[in-house]
């Protein structure tokens, strides 16, 4: 498999433009919100994490890859009815931990990509139970299997959207 | 400063972090979380629906132009279809409005207060929340259509939900599975309310009845108006499943008859209102009166009688006397009895209860007819005398 430990020095550290930081996201949140009603097992992908995944592995940048992930995560709790910052807890956490880990690991591969989005799909999830159980009240039930096919799901829709995202970024 | 160098991205991590669950916390510590995100909301609405509501009036626009204009497959079958529909509702609305003028009369009679809807705006469903733990619906009508919130959602299967917030084009529809909904709901033959809720997997259950009474998977599930958003008697859906729940209560586990995975288009109920039943204008009715109504008499003799004598059919209001093989049963009186003033049911002219053209009386008296006309065929015509609004004779 290919995840290697790599020096600072010898990773790449790429960038995107104003335009793809801005409409990229956007696209992913819109996504998300119009194709479950067309297609309603779309309910089981989270695009917009996704997205953050590949921002911050890209970006190699822990501030980046944080604000990244807080402010797509609010857009997505404004569409629901729920109280901001659920997914924006989540998706801060999970961009600073993708970014961190981009930087010690060579996530060029779509083997390293898969398993990264596995990772940080449960992570998130987590991170999102918790949050909802404990300080929303959310009534949730936790099931790993469900958790693991979605993540499998996520990650093989994740190394699709790794490549679309590879067109679009530049070298720094 | 050093420190704060070698630190700085986990500070930060720790200041946004920190700043979000304090925001967190203060939407929870307030019951009305979204006065206090609106502007975020808006912002958010704002940047994500124009391009939902672009995409739905494309493939609305474009559904249109092929079933209307290529995809015309069966439609003379559908039509005809449709027609044989029409006809049988034809006959089943006779019976209905006999039935609701009398639940009228009674309703009357008790002072009862009924709502019903006046007035509802068409919306088309152009997103999701997009979460699997936020059930809701973005519909394409706003405050400038009128819409305003709490107003109940429908289709023409079954209830759908609530309106939640409002937008200036466009309101978000908090569904009945969500699990922060509830909805008052009353079982359709036991009689047994409870209070509809959503699950965080989807489902939608009753609550609050209690495990020592009975309710038979199949039932149906209407709205009891207790939740004063929904007009009592409005179908939710049908018992799937009951189990004993905690607490001394069932779990009723309900499937909803609206498809609330695949809604296109919705109604939003603008208007209710409550009225009481208006007593009978006809005045104190005689028991006899009624009595008469119940029982059969006979349609009047129509214009075109003579000529259907003349063809060997039968004109109604008379008797065919061997109807073999036909259900048709005569019930018509005697047309001597209908003839003498005296006899209730003579008084009472029963109304066409067939939109079929057979047995239209449409005088108020019933003219003796020739006694028996020998039927060829047995003829549909007999009708079946329904108790209808009489219409009183004229003293002769």
């Amino acid at each position: 498999m290919a995840i290697t430990y790599t020096s600072g020095e010898q990773v790449e550290v790429y960038r995107f433009s104003i335009p793809a930081t801005v409409l990229i996201p956007l696209g992913a949140v819109f996504l998300q919100a119009w194709l479950p009603l067309r297609f309603p097992f779309f309910t089981i992908f989270d695009l917009p994490l996704l997205v953050v995944i590949g921002f911050a592995t890209a970006r190699r940048s822990p501030l980046a890859g944080l604000l990244t992930g807080g402010l797509i995560g609010i857009l997505q709790d404004a569409l629901t009815h729920q109280p901001i910052g659920l997914y924006g807890i989540s998706k801060t956490v999970v961009g600073f931990g993708a970014s961190s880990l981009g930087i010690k690991l060579d996530v060029e591969h779509a083997g390293a990509r898969f398993l990264l989005t596995i990772f940080f799909y449960v992570v998130h999830e987590v991170v999102y139970f918790m949050i909802a159980r404990g300080l929303v009240g959310l009534r949730m039930a936790w099931s790993w299997p469900h958790e693991f096919l979605s993540g499998v799901a996520n990650a093989l829709l994740g190394v699709l959207v790794f490549m679309l995202l590879d067109r679009v970024k530049q070298r720094t | 400063m050093d420190v704060l160098g070698r630190y700085r991205n986990l500070i930060v991590l720790v200041g946004v972090l920190f700043a979000q669950v304090l925001g967190l916390a203060v939407q929870v510590k307030r019951t009305t979380d979204s006065e206090s995100t609106r502007l975020i909301r808006i912002w958010a609405v704002g940047a994500v629906t124009p391009l939902e509501k672009v995409l739905a009036w494309a493939q609305t626009s474009t559904g249109n132009v092929w079933h209307s204009y290529f995809y015309l497959r069966g439609v003379r079958a559908e039509n005809r279809s449709l027609k044989q529909q029409i006809e049988r509702m034809s006959l089943e609305q006779v019976r209905m409005s006999q039935d609701a003028d009398q639940a009228r009369r009674l309703q009357a009679l008790l002072g009862f207060k009924e709502q019903f809807i006046s007035r509802t705006m068409a919306a088309q469903v152009i997103g999701s929340s997009g979460s699997e733990l936020s059930r809701s619906v973005y519909i394409d009508k706003g405050y400038n259509d009128g819409i305003k919130r709490d107003m109940a959602v429908i289709t023409a299967d079954g209830i759908v939900g609530k309106v939640l917030n409002v937008y200036r084009s466009t309101s978000q529809v908090l569904l009945i599975n969500d699990q922060t909904s509830g909805v008052g709901a009353l079982l359709d033959k036991t009689r047994l309310q409870g209070i509809l809720r959503g699950t965080p997997s989807g489902e939608v259950v009753i609550e609050k009845v209690m495990s020592d009474e009975t309710v038979p998977p199949g039932e149906l599930v209407l709205t009891s108006g207790g939740d004063g958003i929904f007009p009592k008697g409005l179908l939710v859906g049908k018992v799937t499943k009951v189990s004993l729940g905690s607490d001394l209560f069932l779990n009723i586990r309900v499937r909803p008859a609206a498809d609330l995975s695949r809604l296109e288009e919705v109604l939003v109920v603008t208007k209710i209102d409550e009225r009481q039943a208006e007593p009978d204008q006809t005045g104190a009715a005689r028991a006899v009166d009624i009595l008469a109504e119940r029982l059969p008499s006979v349609p009047s003799k129509p214009e075109n009688a003579e000529k259907g004598a003349a063809s060997g059919t039968v004109a109604p209001g008379t008797v065919a006397p061997t109807t073999t093989g036909s259900d048709a049963k005569p019930k018509a009186a005697p047309p001597e009895a209908s003839a003498s003033s005296g006899a209730p049911a003579a008084r009472k002219t029963a109304m066409p209860a067939s939109s079929s053209g057979t047995g239209s009386g449409t005088g108020a008296t019933a003219t003796p007819a020739p006694a028996v006309k020998v039927s060829p065929k047995p003829v549909k015509a007999a009708v079946e005398p329904k108790p209808q609004p009489a219409i009183e004779d004229s003293p002769q």
